[in-house]
């Protein structure tokens, strides 16, 4: 299973890299999202995968996953979270502002410092 | 502390009460508050004479910062000395003319002589110091000092030029400088020079022996403008003149002498040191005398004489060293180099000084420099023509004056390459000799144009500004001392013999030359080859000086183009250029290039070190079991996320993110992450929502989805990037190395938190100090958002 876990962390990866590496700040954004998906499943598949029971002590189970990797992913996906939304306001105002989405546009030269 | 000490820090110490005086008493010329220092600062090393006489040394030290070896030690011997009493005597001298050269009211004289307090501690530190990083730390005081003496008038550009550039040349060789001193620290283990010269033997068989040697020498070269680092020298002119006589005659340019003269015992046991001193002063002396005869400006002439004067110097240190390899002392025959070189050392500071004065004096009364515009003056100003002649006859080597007692010395030193047999001297050697009778003969030539073409002939009135008359006294009182001196010591060579030359030469060659030794300059050799050699100058310069204007062309044989001022201009403007189209060719302003840097960079280190290392590694064993609703959702997962990469609509690829959001709780679901899935479900939720408003908000002239391009290069990068990611997951996973910590978690949550939650109690209990800070991002990324649509600064401005 981690294997395939693995493989599928690779699939999100790559598409998030192609995705950054594109024009439009909306599709850059989205690249950032398929990324922290990417991340999230990296870490919950490095903790090890379907050993034992849900982490709750009412299951009264010989096993339980490791809970430890859970509790990061859960503030790795709020600080995402936090940052994404931050970014697509930013986006969004950056729209309003400059009326473009077009990176090629929104260049920092020395021109206009 | 000592009172060495004190008198190495006095000029700092007064530069701090110089503006308070320039303010308090602006009625008298700041200068003669000044005056007194190096005056008392004279006084008190010429008390030292009679130690270094006795072939005594005085010692001092002060801790600065022992625990790394560097200690404030001063040290007195003759060749320290002879510096010493240069810099302060000169000083004083050069102190008292410039209270006349430069104008009460129209100079800024605080920063002048704060400048010049500056520097004549810095090297007093540099002649008196006997730990290296003491001596680096005022070899680049005086380069700072004399950097703020070339720039003084500030307005002018080519005075910013010039400082420029001494700067650039002058650090460059101080760093090499640095880093010999280093080296020489790794070999003997100490920054002190005498215990370096106690160990030279080890020193000389060590592997880093050679370049200490050379990075050492790169420092000297620059400081004392030899070839091809001369460049700097005649661009410090425009510096005022008091400066130029100062420290680009006859103090800072002979720092180089003085370290070349100082570090001798440790390096002149290697024939290198001897080709390479001797060699480059011999090519500074021949090509500083030879362009000097082309200037039309006096300083001009005198900056190049200059550092023709310092090859003379430096090449006669390095033929000394020679004396190194001979054990038998037939009466003193090969050591007469090293003393030609410090009688000549001191000759040159007189001379020169006095030189440098006559022609500030010239620029002062007639208003220009220019030989071109000069003329005649010998009837105007009788007394700095008599200066004037002095100076330049005891340049060209004339008896009765001292540079004749010395350049005879120089001669013999010349001639006497031809009776060693070291180093290839034997054959090469022959060299020597001819290049410096060369040498001379131009050194007499320019001399000669000093002379006539300022003093003799007829006096071309209408193009200068003032009607030229004599100086006024005061001006006058230095360079009469200084020909003084010339004469002096033209005609009783025997003052300085046992007093100064005599123990600075043994500081130079202490193997050898002891107090026992003797050095006796006598002024007459009878019929010897080098008086010959001086007649054949006479001869010849004079032929030469008369036809001057038919074989001048010669210097226009050498296109500009050549010429090492050129080169060091294309050079420095060359650099920036091409930092400038370098930092273009990467800097584009493209975000999408530098990801593109930072993927590479990523792929290819983590790539080449798994690689490398050997790191890769795979194993099937203590995997989970692969059940069928896992390769569905990941089936569904790939789908979903290669697809957004094809899909043209906006819309289309937020549904998709959204989708694969969904897909990875539901994952969550299935690997026994409960709190992980409701989570992302409603972040996910959230997180489409704030999509699709951007969305909607997206201008309407772009609302027309532009093609997707598929780029290549693009596509092979994120495919790197995914399958390093997949290789390291794999092979980390395939390494177990301990076991987790969470067995600890599990037993204790109950019995110490009290909960049941495991991931919960996690979060607030264990791990309490994570949600804390990511309970802050969220509350700052809120209130980020808030200010972002809120704050509107530049509507503000319009609409209020």
């Amino acid at each position: 299973m981690e294997i395939l876990m693995a493989i599928v962390v690779g699939i999100l990866f790559t598409c998030a890299t192609y995705l950054m590496l594109s024009k439009s700040i909306l599709r850059i954004i989205i690249g950032t999202g398929l990324l922290s998906h990417g991340a999230h499943l990296l870490i919950l598949t490095m903790g090890g995968l379907k050993r034992g029971a849900v982490p709750l002590l009412g299951e009264h189970a010989k096993n339980y996953v490791d809970p430890l990797p859970q509790a990061l992913i859960l503030t790795a996906i709020v600080i995402s979270f936090g940052v994404t939304s931050f970014f697509l306001v930013l986006a969004y105002r950056a729209y309003q502002e400059l009326g473009t989405d077009n990176m090629d546009m929104l260049r920092g030269t020395e021109a206009n410092e | 502390m000592s009172w060495i000490h004190l008198a190495i820090l006095a000029p700092f110490l007064l530069a701090i009460f110089i503006p308070i005086f320039y303010k308090q008493f602006r009625s008298i010329h700041t200068g003669w508050f000044v005056l007194l220092l190096p005056v008392l600062l004279f006084v008190f090393f010429l008390r030292f004479i009679p130690i270094t006489r006795n072939g005594k040394q005085t010692i001092q030290s002060y801790d600065w910062i022992p625990s790394l070896g560097i200690r404030f030690d001063v040290y007195v011997d003759g060749l320290s000395l002879l510096f010493a009493l240069l810099i302060t005597g000169i000083g004083a001298l050069v102190v008292l003319y410039s209270i006349y050269y430069l104008a009460k009211d129209k100079e800024k004289l605080n920063h002048f002589y704060v400048y010049l307090l500056l520097f004549m501690g810095a090297m007093l530190g540099v002649v008196l110091s006997d730990n290296l990083i003491v001596l680096y730390t005022f070899w680049e005081f005086t380069s700072f000092s004399s950097f703020l003496l070339i720039g003084y008038w500030s307005h002018r550009e080519r005075s910013r030029y010039g400082a420029q550039k001494s700067m650039l040349i002058t650090v460059f060789g101080g760093l090499s400088m640095l880093g010999g001193i280093i080296l020489l620290y790794i070999m003997g283990n100490t920054f002190s020079i005498r215990e370096l010269i106690s160990q030279s033997q080890e020193l000389f068989n060590h592997s880093l022996f050679i370049p200490a040697l050379l990075l050492i020498l790169l420092g000297a070269f620059t400081k004392s403008a030899q070839f091809p680092f001369h460049i700097w020298l005649p661009d410090a002119m425009e510096a005022p003149t008091p400066v130029s006589a100062y420290l680009h005659s006859a103090t800072m340019v002979k720092a180089g002498i003085y370290l070349v003269a100082r570090m001798s015992p440790v390096f002149a046991d290697s024939g290198i040191w001897l080709w390479l001193v001797a060699g480059f002063g011999i090519v500074t002396l021949f090509w500083g005398s030879f362009s000097a005869v082309k200037q039309t400006d006096l300083k001009g002439i005198l900056a190049y004489s200059t550092i023709s004067q310092l090859g003379l110097i430096m090449s006669l240190l390095g033929i000394g060293a020679a004396a190194l390899h001979y054990d038998h002392l037939e009466e003193n025959l090969y050591m007469a180099a090293t003393v030609a070189a410090i009688f000549h050392l001191i000759n040159h500071a007189t001379f020169k000084g006095s030189l440098f004065m006559v022609v500030g004096i010239v620029d002062h009364e007639t208003g220009t420099r220019d030989i071109r515009r000069l003329g005649g003056l010998m009837h105007f100003m009788p007394i700095t023509f008599t200066l004037a002649v002095i100076g330049a006859l005891s340049m060209a080597g004339l008896p009765p004056f001292n540079g004749f007692l010395s350049k005879e010395m120089f001669f013999t030193g010349m001639v006497r390459v031809l009776e060693l047999d070291i180093f290839n001297l034997d054959t090469w050697g022959i060299l020597f000799p001819v290049i410096a009778w060369v040498a001379s003969v131009f050194t007499f030539v320019y001399s000669m144009v000093i002379i006539f073409k300022t003093f003799m002939g007829k006096p071309q009135l209408e193009k200068l500004e003032k009607k030229p008359h004599e100086a006024p006294i005061g001006m006058l009182i230095s360079p009469v001392i200084l020909a003084s001196l010339v004469i002096i010591f033209g005609f009783f060579p025997n003052l300085l013999a046992p007093t100064i030359i005599e123990p600075a030469v043994t500081a130079i060659i202490p193997s050898i030359f002891g107090p026992d030794n003797h050095v006796h300059i006598s002024f007459w050799h009878g019929w010897s080859p080098e008086l010959r050699m001086t007649l054949g100058v006479i001869v010849v310069g004079a032929i030469l000086f008369k036809t001057l204007s038919k074989w001048n062309a010669i210097y226009k044989i050498f296109p500009e183009r050549l010429s090492l001022n050129f080169l060091y201009d294309s050079m420095l403007v060359g650099l920036e250029k091409f930092s400038i189209r370098m930092t273009k060719i990467f800097m584009t302003g493209f975000i999408r290039n530098y990801l593109v840097y930072i993927f590479l960079f990523f792929i290819f280190s983590l790539g080449a070190t798994l690689y490398t290392k050997d790191g890769f590694n795979f194993s099937l064993d203590n995997t989970a079991p692969i059940g069928i609703y896992e390769v569905i959702l990941a089936i569904v997962i790939a789908v979903a996320s290669v697809s957004i990469l094809f899909v043209k609509s906006r819309l289309t690829s937020i549904i998709l993110l959204g989708s694969v959001g969904y897909t990875v709780s539901l994952f969550f679901v299935l690997f026994r992450a409960p709190d992980l899935a409701l989570t992302q479900l409603v972040v996910e939720t959230v997180s489409v929502a704030l999509f699709l408003l951007c969305f909607y908000h997206l201008p309407k002239k772009l609302k027309k989805e532009e093609r997707l391009t598929f780029r290549l290069n693009n596509a092979i990068i994120s495919i790197g990037v995914g399958a390093i990611v997949t290789l390291i997951a794999l092979s980390s996973h395939s390494t177990k190395l301990f076991e987790s910590i969470s067995q600890y978690y599990i037993k204790a949550t109950y019995k110490e938190a009290g909960g049941e939650n495991m991931v919960n109690v996690i979060l607030v209990d264990f791990r309490g100090l994570d949600t804390l800070f990511e309970i802050t991002v969220l509350a700052i990324a809120a209130l980020g958002i808030y200010a972002m649509i809120k704050l509107r600064l530049t509507r503000g401005k319009e609409n209020g």
